[in-house]
């Protein structure tokens, strides 16, 4: 199949690391988070699908693509 | 207590944006759905991580994240005994073993196998059973789903059902088995990365690995729960006996090494090389998956132990309404946001479930029913569309057994316990045929009847403690032996069912005549294939020493948790 599931795992993790991470950064120190023992976990678990999100998509064929474009 | 979670904006975008993915895919993949071995088989074309990842995925369901969560907090750790023993060796002997014969005969599902290597009846009989099978798995998965969201979201129960329907039927009907092993992939990360947050701040909140034991001792009858080995005896599995020959070996090799529903995931694979990876592939996250869905489960009884004053299970009957473990913990420790993040992992595992169930039923009541019995030697576009709407179908006809589980709650109970016993004797036919060449048709079709009939007298004769209903066992009046629970009994079950088909498949086929050559055997059984030769470039890419690897870790993990 010509799909890479890199690009929409990718696609899909940035997608909701962008959204925790603003999330979690304008509700900073918000009451919400003492059930989750005053940890922001909203800005903790955005970041860490931001940067699980990046790693697929730089592995994808999305990347692989332009780079040969360059060296061609 | 309050079972409702309030969700915010955040949430439902994150559930709406979910949906957007799985059905993107779905429509991504249109394009490629030219014959029926794209839509059915996938084509045989996905890299080996694609398919070991959808492999564990498809059996990552509903049932599998609430109930292992649920046995985790009735049961303690020793409920890793479903993963590690329980599933590992059966995945290594999956894949050195068995694969070259499932993927290097060219069938296209396990009961096709199943004709080349015995003979029509027994196809039809796996066929049969294995369609009707999938078909109420899928229902019941839909019930649970539509049944959690009612209790959680307070959303209405038909609705939740059909609009679930809709969207596995939507992304499987436009891309096929294809649509379903990406959109299972893209799953496996969500419920790994969705119940993480989880799984930390509520072991950080119960004191680390150490403050979680010193909680269980609080009481008598979970001390000792952090153990798997330790005092095993005692707990509901019974013997280890019962334990390494019932769960590891009979019930553990008939589901993973000849379910269609897993092994279709494999045989989707581009090689034979990725189709030997794939279940090994599998292994390696399936050995921690554990640690999301049982140790929140032992966490949640160590709570109720310390008296944490924002955590409670409902009580249902009896005892605590164990099934709710997860979304309970999810609206104790989770905030609006990772909260959304939370319910969508756990509605991506109860569709993948689903979508796993209706591309089995497709493929082999297409292949398997309508073009071997029904309708034969038609053009493959004939064939395609056929699949297309068998997909339709099977969705429609899941829906009806939602309802029928809505109805009867028994008989799901009742079903559950069937299948559960299908998969025993099945694995008797396939260990004598594939290892021995003198196995005929007839002795494997009987020993999957006699192996049946004998799970059911059984079943029949023997209760666990405190059995209310027949449900749970002997229906035939008298009651010859008494398990320690529900599970010890099981395990027997399968045992039993197991070598009086093994027995049976013997004796008959010695008396039988042999009636396939060793030509016609070859690529099917042992002994008359080639040994197969991996191409792969560097060691670990070799699936002989990637079993060994996923073997070592098994048993060093086994030894941590003692």
């Amino acid at each position: 199949m010509g799909l890479d599931i890199k690009i929409p795992i990718g696609g899909m993790f940035t997608i909701f690391g962008i959204i925790l991470t603003i999330f979690g950064l304008t509700t900073s120190g918000n009451e919400m988070y003492g059930i989750s023992l005053n940890i922001n976990i909203n800005l903790w678990s955005g970041l860490l699908m931001l940067v699980f999100g990046g790693i697929m998509l730089a592995f994808s064929d999305l990347f692989k693509k332009k780079k040969e474009e360059k060296t061609v | 207590m309050e079972t409702g979670f309030n969700l915010g904006v955040v949430d439902y975008s994150i559930m709406i944006i979910y949906f957007v993915f799985v059905l993107g895919i779905g429509w991504a993949l249109k394009k490629y759905m030219k014959n029926a071995s794209a839509f059915l088989e996938a084509g045989r074309s996905l890299p080996a991580w694609v398919t070991g990842l959808a492999f564990i995925s498809a059996n990552l369901g509903a049932l599998e994240v609430i109930g292992m969560a649920a046995s985790g907090a009735k049961y303690g750790m020793s409920t890793v005994h479903f993963y590690w023993i329980g599933a590992i060796p059966a995945m290594i002997f999956l894949a050195i073993f068995m694969m070259p014969f499932y993927y290097g005969s060219k069938a296209r599902s396990v009961p096709e196998y199943l004709k080349l290597r015995f003979d029509e009846k027994t196809r039809g009989f796996n066929a049969i059973t294995f369609a009707i099978m999938t078909v109420f798995s899928s229902g019941i998965s839909m019930y649970a789903l539509a049944l959690l969201m009612k209790t959680l979201l307070g959303w209405d129960f038909n609705m939740s059902l059909i609009i679930s329907a809709l969207i596995v039927l939507a992304y499987t009907y436009l891309g096929g088995l294809s649509s379903a092993i990406y959109n299972e992939v893209l799953q496996f990360f969500l419920i790994v990365i969705g119940f993480l947050p989880l799984v930390v701040i509520a072991l950080v909140q119960i004191g680390g690995w150490d403050g979680m034991v010193a909680k269980l001792a609080l009481n008598p009858a979970t001390t000792g729960f952090q153990h798997s080995w330790q005092g095993v005896s005692n707990g509901p599995m019974g013997s280890v006996m019962g334990i390494v020959f019932g769960l590891g070996f009979v019930m553990s090799f008939g589901y993973w090494c000849t379910n269609f529903l897993v092994v279709q995931r494999a045989m989707a694979a581009g090689s034979m090389s990725a189709a030997r990876k794939t279940p090994l592939i599998g292994a390696l996250p399936k050995m921690f998956i554990p640690f999301l869905v049982i140790v929140p489960g032992v966490i949640a009884i160590a709570l109720i132990n310390s008296g944490d004053a924002l955590f409670n299970l409902p009580v249902k009957g009896n005892s605590y309404d164990y099934d709710l473990v997860i979304p309970m913990l999810l609206k104790r420790f989770l905030p609006t946001g990772v909260l959304g993040l939370g319910l969508t992992a756990l509605m991506a595992s109860f569709m993948s479930g689903m979508a796993g169930n209706v591309t089995a039923f497709n493929t082999v009541f297409t292949y398997d029913i309508y073009q071997s019995y029904l309708v034969k030697g038609k053009s493959d576009e004939h064939y395609l569309k056929v699949g297309r709407i068998t997909t339709v179908v099977g969705v429609a006809v899941s829906i009806l057994t939602a309802y029928v589980a809505a109805m009867f709650n028994n008989v799901m109970d009742f079903l559950q316990l069937v299948f559960a016993f299908i998969n025993a004797p099945l694995f008797a036919a396939f260990l004598t045929g594939m290892f021995h060449k003198r196995t005929t048709g007839h002795g494997a079709f009987w020993g999957l009847i006699s192996g049946t009939a004998a799970a059911a007298l059984v079943h029949g004769l023997t209760q666990p403690v405190g059995a209310t209903t027949l449900i749970k066992g002997g229906w035939l009046g008298t009651v010859v032996y008494q398990f320690p629970s529900e599970m010890a009994q099981n395990f027997w079950v399968a045992i039993f069912a197991f070598c009086v088909a093994l027995v049976v498949t013997i004796v008959i086929s010695l008396l039988t005549k042999r009636v396939k050559t060793d030509e016609e055997l070859k690529g099917l059984v042992y002994s008359l294939t080639p040994k197969i030769v991996d191409d792969s470039k560097y060691w670990y890419q070799k699936p002989t020493y990637l079993a060994a690897i996923v073997g070592v870790i098994a048993v060093v993990l086994s030894i941590i948790f003692w």
